[in-house]
Parts: C-alpha cells; sequence; structure tokens
C-alpha cells in the first residue's frame, strides 16, 4: 500500500490528534472529578504509562514496516517517538511539583536513595538528548551515523522504563509482565533482522 | 460529632445502590460486548446478581475518646479507594467485587492460650462495649492517608472476654477467605505474580493473617470497627468487623476478622511472609525508616494537591512511644 504525500499529511494530522486523546481524557477527568480518591496518583501513573506505551509503540514502527512493507510507517515514527517523550515529561513534571513540591534536595537525595527514583530519572534523561536532537536539522549537523547511533539509545531507555514500572508494583506484577513481554518481542524482532541481514550479506560475498 | 449527610434530592428519586450497580455492570458488559442493544434490559438485569449490602445507620453511637479534630474524607472516597487484595490489586475493585462477600451469619473464633476459649456472634460482639465514633488517621505504607471516622470500641473490650494466659505474647488475626467470591485472590494476576516470582512472589498467602504483640493488641486506640461514617461497615472496608491499628500502616488493620488467636511467638502475618525486607512486623508508621523503594517521610492525604510531612507513629506518639521505648526502630520495622 502506498500513500500520496498529501495523504500522508492527513494521516500525520490525524495521528497527531489521535495522540493527544489520553491526555484529554485525564484532564476532562480531572474536570469532572471522575478520577476517583486519588486523582493526582490516578494522573501520574496514566501518564507515565502512556510513556510507556507510545515508546513501545514507536519502536514497533520498524518490525510493522518490515512485515507489512508500508513504508509510510515510518513518516510517523518520529512523532510518537516526540509524544512518549511529552507524556514522560508530563509524568515527570507531576513528580517534581506535586510529588516532590519541587524541593530540590529532596529530589536530589530521593533520586540517589531509590533506585525505583534513580531509574525513572535516568530514563527521562536519555529521552531528553533524543527529543532534542529529532529534527531533520540536527541530523545533518550530526551526521546520520552519529545521529542514528545516539537514537539506539531509546532500547536502553525502554528498558527501563519497563524495570522503573517493576519497581513500582507492590505484588501484582501482570502489567510489568506484560510490557516485558512486548518489548522483549519489539527488540527480539530487531536482534533476528540484523542476524538474517548478516547471513545474507555473508551468503552475497561467498 | 454531629455527622451531616446531605440530602438534596427526595429519596425516592435516589435509584438504589443494587440497581444503580446492576446497571452499571450492565452497561459495563454491554459496551464491553456490542450486544448492549441487541440484549433487551429484563433479560440482562435476570442475569446479574443481587448486588451488595444497603447503608444502615448504627443506633447510638457515641463519640469516643482520641478523635482527632482532622476533616474526614468523603464518604465516596474512603469507600471505593480500598486495598482489600482478595478481590483484587486495583485501588477500585473491592468496592466493584466485594458485595459478594458473605458476612452473613457471622462469628469470630477466639482461642489458643486463654482461659475461656470462645466463638462470638456478630450480635454478641456488637453488644460487648458501648460502639464509639473515632476519627482516625489511616496511613497506608504506599505513601497516601486518609481521615476515617470509624465506629466501634477498644479492641482490649473483646480480647478481656477469654482471659489470655500469661504465656500468650502476641494476637494473630486472621481474616475470612472465601475463594468462590474472591476473584483477585486466586485469579489471573495472583497465578502471574506466582508466575513473576517478584518481591517474594506467590501473591499474598491466604487468609490473609496479621498480628500484633499483646500490649498493642490491648491498647485502648486499638480498635474493633464495625462501622465508619454512623453506618455498619461496607464489604469493601472490611465488614462485617475489622481491626484498626492507627499508628501502624494500614495493612496491619486486617479486614473481615474471622479468627483471633492468642500465641507464643510472633505470628507470621501476610505481607511479611510475601516480602520481609519490605513489610516488617511492626509496620509502625515512622518517616524516617523507608521503605526499601520510596520514601516514607511524606504522604499524600486524599484530596489536597501536595503532600504533607508524614507524622512519627502517624501523629499518635504521645499514646504509643511508650510501647517500643529502647527498640531500634530501625531494627524492628
Amino acid at each position: 500500500m502506498k500513500l500520496s504525500s498529501k495523504q500522508v499529511t492527513l494521516l500525520k494530522v490525524f495521528v497527531f490528534l489521535a495522540c493527544l486523546v489520553p491526555l484529554g481524557d485525564l484532564g476532562w477527568g480531572l474536570y469532572q472529578d471522575t478520577l476517583g480518591a486519588n486523582p493526582i496518583e490516578t494522573v501520574i501513573r496514566a501518564l507515565g504509562r502512556w510513556a510507556l506505551k507510545f515508546l513501545l509503540i514507536t519502536l514497533a514502527i520498524t518490525p510493522l514496516r518490515k512485515i507489512t512493507g508500508f513504508g509510510w510507517l515510518m513518516r510517523l515514527r518520529r512523532m510518537l517517538g516526540l509524544y512518549a517523550f511529552f507524556y514522560a515529561l508530563l509524568h515527570w513534571c507531576i513528580y517534581l511539583g506535586l510529588d516532590q513540591s519541587f524541593d530540590w534536595i529532596e529530589i536530589a537525595k530521593d533520586v540517589i536513595k531509590r533506585p525505583f527514583i534513580t531509574i525513572g530519572m535516568l530514563t527521562f534523561t536519555i529521552l531528553l538528548p533524543l527529543a532534542i536532537t529529532s529534527t531533520n536539522g540536527m541530523v545533518q549537523r550530526m551526521g546520520f551515523e552519529r545521529w542514528q547511533g545516539l537514537h539506539r539509545a531509546v532500547y536502553a531507555a525502554a528498558m527501563l522504563a519497563v524495570l522503573h514500572f517493576w519497581w513500582l508494583v507492590k505484588l501484582d506484577v501482570t502489567w510489568p509482565l506484560i510490557y516485558t513481554a512486548i518489548l522483549s518481542v519489539l527488540l527480539g524482532m530487531r536482534l533476528y533482522y540484523r542476524r538474517s541481514e548478516r547471513l545474507q550479506t555473508h551468503a552475497a560475498g561467498m | 460529632m454531629l455527622i451531616k449527610h446531605p440530602h438534596d434530592c427526595p429519596a425516592s428519586e435516589i435509584t438504589p445502590q443494587n440497581l444503580f450497580r446492576q446497571r452499571r455492570e450492565f452497561l459495563k458488559y454491554s459496551i464491553g460486548t456490542g450486544i448492549g442493544l441487541a440484549l433487551p434490559w429484563p433479560a440482562a438485569q435476570a442475569a446479574n446478581e443481587p448486588a451488595e449490602d444497603p447503608r444502615i445507620k448504627i443506633a447510638g453511637v457515641k463519640p469516643g475518646p482520641f478523635s482527632i479534630a482532622e476533616k474526614p474524607n468523603k464518604y465516596e472516597h474512603i469507600t471505593t479507594y480500598n486495598n482489600f487484595y482478595e478481590f483484587g490489586t486495583s485501588k477500585t475493585d473491592p468496592a466493584e467485587r466485594a458485595f459478594r462477600l458473605k458476612t452473613s451469619p457471622w462469628s469470630i473464633t477466639i482461642e489458643g492460650l486463654v482461659k475461656k476459649p470462645k466463638t462470638l456472634s456478630l450480635d454478641a460482639i456488637m453488644k460487648i462495649a458501648p460502639l464509639e465514633e473515632r476519627i482516625y488517621r489511616l496511613r497506608c505504607v504506599e505513601g497516601w492517608s486518609m481521615v476515617v471516622p470509624w465506629v466501634g470500641y477498644s479492641l482490649s473490650a473483646l480480647l478481656k472476654q477469654v482471659e489470655p494466659l500469661g504465656s500468650a505474647k502476641y494476637v494473630e488475626f486472621e481474616s475470612t477467605y472465601q475463594p468462590d467470591v474472591m476473584e483477585g485472590g486466586a485469579g489471573f494476576a495472583g497465578g502471574l505474580g506466582g508466575f513473576g516470582g517478584f518481591g517474594g512472589g506467590g501473591g499474598l498467602d491466604w487468609p490473609y493473617v496479621e498480628g500484633l504483640r499483646l500490649d498493642e493488641a490491648m491498647h485502648p486506640l486499638t480498635l474493633l470497627s464495625v462501622g465508619l461514617y454512623g453506618e455498619l461497615l461496607q464489604k469493601q472496608n472490611g465488614a462485617p468487623v475489622r481491626l484498626v491499628v492507627p499508628w501502624k500502616y494500614g495493612f496491619k488493620s486486617a479486614k473481615s476478622i474471622v479468627k483471633i488467636r492468642f500465641v507464643e511467638k510472633e505470628p507470621a502475618t501476610a505481607w511479611n511472609k510475601a516480602n520481609a525486607t519490605e513489610y516488617g512486623f511492626y509496620s509502625n508508621v515512622n518517616p524516617e525508616v523507608d521503605h526499601p523503594r520510596w520514601s516514607q517521610a511524606t504522604e499524600r492525604r486524599l484530596g489536597e494537591l501536595l503532600k504533607r510531612k508524614t507524622l512519627m507513629f502517624n501523629g499518635y506518639g504521645d499514646q504509643v512511644a511508650s510501647l517500643y521505648k529502647g527498640m531500634d526502630l530501625r531494627k524492628f520495622y
């Protein structure tokens, strides 16, 4: 299936708006007071989960394109990745503001002392430069090879994000397990493709 | 304290709670399956179980000692934000599922190292001492808190009935276990939890068991509760009778108690068995001893925007600090 550039633009607009639905949903829930007894917790967890979901969706683009052959999927990848960062940013801001009241000393202590927070911070620190260097200009300035090298850090970010989720859960690990499984499939497919590509190059060389 | 319930609409216009719940369940079901339009309403209604217990006012509740002056949380919040893992691990699971719990008939068996072991019916339990309203802080180990106007009396009044022996050093509390109605306990999540093997593995060991040292159990603050907001307890809050130990993290306050046992050795308690490094036997609220994975220095009081500082012994230090004199609370967390 090939899309014209006009269709791709339309698709991008649609995806852009669709990605805002979770945020709108949370905002509406806050406004209507339907987020339960602890709305801040509901919001911060939902934002964290959406950040993770968008990371996984972003990582699913390449394998999906390989399977389907739909080249236009790649045109959505940057936007989806930026949405992962956007939700992570909101998640991070609420932690700093509403959980820690912007008390920087307490925050520093929390980051050092608590592996779960350390991992969360580290994940965000990895995503930040990826978001900053996501423009076409940056790709050119850095050179594609270096840019790609940097952006491979997204694999580490996704693994850390899943770990961050594991450490939050008290007992019921159903969801962390599900996310781990999805991420394993997505990363496993990459390994598989890389190996089969290498085998092909070998075969071609012989 | 005067408890006011707003009545902005005549009682005749209020949807009975069970009907409301049935409608909600039906809506959820029909949206989920997409057959909402195909199925006539009465048929769907008949397929549903009769829902939960109504709100019943308790007569003759008098204000009791130890009530704090802070504003209680809303009834709707206290009854929809619960940890009752037998019904699932999400905070809203108990309010949605606990109505299936069978609470009648109910009795508590008190046994072990006592002179006069007894099995008391709920009726008998309700009459052992005058029922008091006690507005206590509740601090959850997860870092949130609320203020709850409980109804009950000091647990000591019940415990004295059986005349504990000198050899009794601890008291063990066992919650009801009804696997046929407790879908959270043995369900998918519990099974996966065990499979994951993380944090001690295997979910929690049912039935839920909690324990206190004898002097803690006999302390006048320790409440045997049968109600909140002047009404009988809702099932998600641990109906018909539960423990409330306000200076300890919430999980120490066992719900829906069926057995009390006097023992010599420290009982193996549910969360301690699941993960001993994270949940100690004492589990006193202590802002200086953090949970290994998060800080206990602050808490979010439900309904407030910013977190507040957690108080030593949840603000009950004047009453209970002497129980732990000479103990290293970092070691006995």
